[in-house]
């Protein structure tokens, strides 16, 4: 019965998606006119040329390469930040009012500077997205370093840990990874979006976003929505394997719980 | 051999309320000795068994241990926590030989001291289980194990069983028995349970209610193993809680 279930589960999920297609195609022919809506068809011909060109590749791959530049600074600047201000209050108190003033600042407000300190490089476009993505890990990381169990923390003094270093890296760190890892998925989210909006700038003649710029000038709209599937796409995949890793993997000893 | 000297403890709150937790606390212990502090919730009995382990610092008074006055937590004190404090990350085994890390023993051999000390609290089937998976009771073995694997001279237990059912209570009560008799260890036991202090202490001491003073010390002359429908228990039961009932009735007073 639970196998019967499931598969009726998925049927309606499957149903759904096919209806939704459907409608889709029936008003883009009803429509008819390809630059206010490309049919289904046309987006799937699109897509399947791209792919044979090997274009599309390429333009993931020049995208998740700036993704991964702004990803991997902002791990590497927020973990360490966060720490810090979940752990000593005067470095909090220190810290935060110019978190407060820098945060509310919109990542894409930044890409002026960023090209004028980096130029029209994949370094401007990564530092779009370090700043969209910096933020949501630092804030998370620091509410899971004040949210450590006291009884964690003494139990941990009781058992030997004397050093603030081995409380906050025995202790602290590992209690605050399911928050930590809650900041990178945020952070992953908010930095993709980014990668649209910088590649605007033309700081390549690849890239998923650019590319959207590029074919709407030449009012390709199948080909823009295709690059507009894509990116949800692959956003998607991303979040799915991220989660996997952490749950599988990085907090299984968390597991039942959904980060 | 455990001395405890004039000890007061008072905790200011953010709001600048001030709660007299212990007052003129004074107590000597023998080496190997089996303690049960008991007395009405909010009584500071967890306050005292803090301060002895080094987690909290009286306003005055002393506390030493063969001579030697307590300065933050140290090797010397074991301590099972009134709630769950395994490290949810760990396994139970990581979570046992996590103070022999702490003490930098080579791998090998901390993990070897770990399976005996789980072995002696019957969970050597969980060593590879996370505390989620455990039952209330496995986890406050498991923490039983972790406080004993250091070999501390003195464990402090603060309310070790207070949540698991009458049964499983009575079998975890003799394992501790076993434990305390083979280690020979000096142990200071919070309880709410009259029964259980009966079973167990060498002496029983009743604190009053808030702020917390030592009204009176049951010295238990039962003979172990203890049988605890015998006459002699049943009267060292009805002598505590009249001392104790009265001391209840003051904190709802
Ligand atoms: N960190 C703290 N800050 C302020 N007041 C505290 C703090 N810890 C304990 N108290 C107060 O001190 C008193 C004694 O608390 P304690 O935890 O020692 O009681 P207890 O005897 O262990 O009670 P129970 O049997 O319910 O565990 C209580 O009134 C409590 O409210
Ligand atoms: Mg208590």
């Amino acid at each position: 019965m639970d196998i019967g279930q499931g598969l009726r589960k998925r049927t309606l999920e499957l149903t759904s998606i096919a209806t939704a297609i459907v409608i889709w195609e029936i008003v883009a022919r009803i429509i008819n006119i390809k630059y206010i809506l490309p049919s289904f068809t046309s987006v799937v011909s699109a897509f399947i040329g791209l792919v044979q060109e090997g274009e599309l590749y390429r333009d993931a791959l020049t995208s998740l390469n700036y993704f991964v530049i702004g990803i991997g600074l902002a791990i590497l600047v927020g973990i360490p930040i966060g720490t810090l201000m979940g752990w000593f209050k005067s470095i909090d108190r220190a810290v935060d009012p110019i978190i407060e003033m820098i945060r509310p600042i919109p990542p894409l407000a930044w890409i002026t500077f960023a090209i004028i300190w980096f130029g029209l490089t994949k370094y401007a476009a990564g530092f779009v997205i370090f700043i969209g993505a910096v933020f949501p890990i630092i804030i998370n990381t620091y509410t899971g370093f004040k949210n450590t169990p006291r009884v964690l923390v003494e139990s941990g003094k009781v058992l030997g840990c004397v050093r603030n270093i081995d409380i906050i890296y025995r202790i602290a760190l590992p209690s605050a990874l399911p928050a930590i890892a809650t900041g990178i998925r945020v952070g992953m989210g908010v930095g993709w979006m980014c990668v649209v909006a910088a590649e605007f700038f033309a700081v390549s003649t690849y890239g998923l976003g650019w590319k959207i710029w590029h074919w709407n000038n030449l009012h390709h709209m199948d080909i823009v929505l295709t690059y507009m599937l894509v990116l949800g796409m692959i956003a998607f995949m991303i979040d799915r394997l991220f989660r996997y890793l952490v749950e599988e993997w990085w907090l299984k000893w968390q597991s039942g719980v959904v980060v | 051999m455990l001395s405890i000297k004039n000890i007061n403890k008072t905790y200011h709150s953010e709001e600048g309320d001030e709660v007299l937790a212990l007052s003129d606390i004074n107590l000597e212990m023998k080496n190997k000795e089996f303690v049960c502090f008991i007395g009405p919730s909010g009584c500071g009995k967890t306050t005292l068994l803090r301060i002895i382990a080094g987690l909290e610092t009286p306003d005055s008074g002393t506390i030493t241990i063969h001579g030697e006055p307590i300065k933050g937590p140290g090797p010397d004190r074991g301590m099972v926590f009134q709630e769950y404090s395994l490290f949810p990350w760990r396994t139970v085994l990581k979570n046992i030989t996590f103070s022999l890390e702490m003490k930098k023993v080579p791998k090998g051999q901390r993990e070897d001291i770990a399976r005996q000390h789980l072995e002696l609290v019957g969970l050597s089937k969980f060593a590879d289980s996370y505390p989620h998976e455990l039952s209330g009771g496995m986890k406050q073995r498991v923490a039983i194990a972790r406080a004993l694997v250091n070999d501390p001279n003195v464990l402090l237990m603060d309310e070790p069983f207070g949540a698991v059912d009458a049964q499983t209570r009575n079998r975890l009560q003799q394992e501790l028995l076993k434990i305390w008799e083979r280690d020979k260890k000096t142990l200071l036991f919070i309880t709410h349970s009259v029964d259980e202090a009966v079973y167990l202490a060498d002496r029983v001491v009743v604190f009053t209610s808030r702020p917390g003073r030592i009204k009176e010390i049951f010295k238990i002359d039962l003979p172990r193993p203890r049988d605890r429908t015998s006459v002699d228990a049943n009267m060292y039961r009805e002598s505590l809680l009249s001392s104790l009932g009265a001391e209840i009735k003051n904190a709802i007073d």
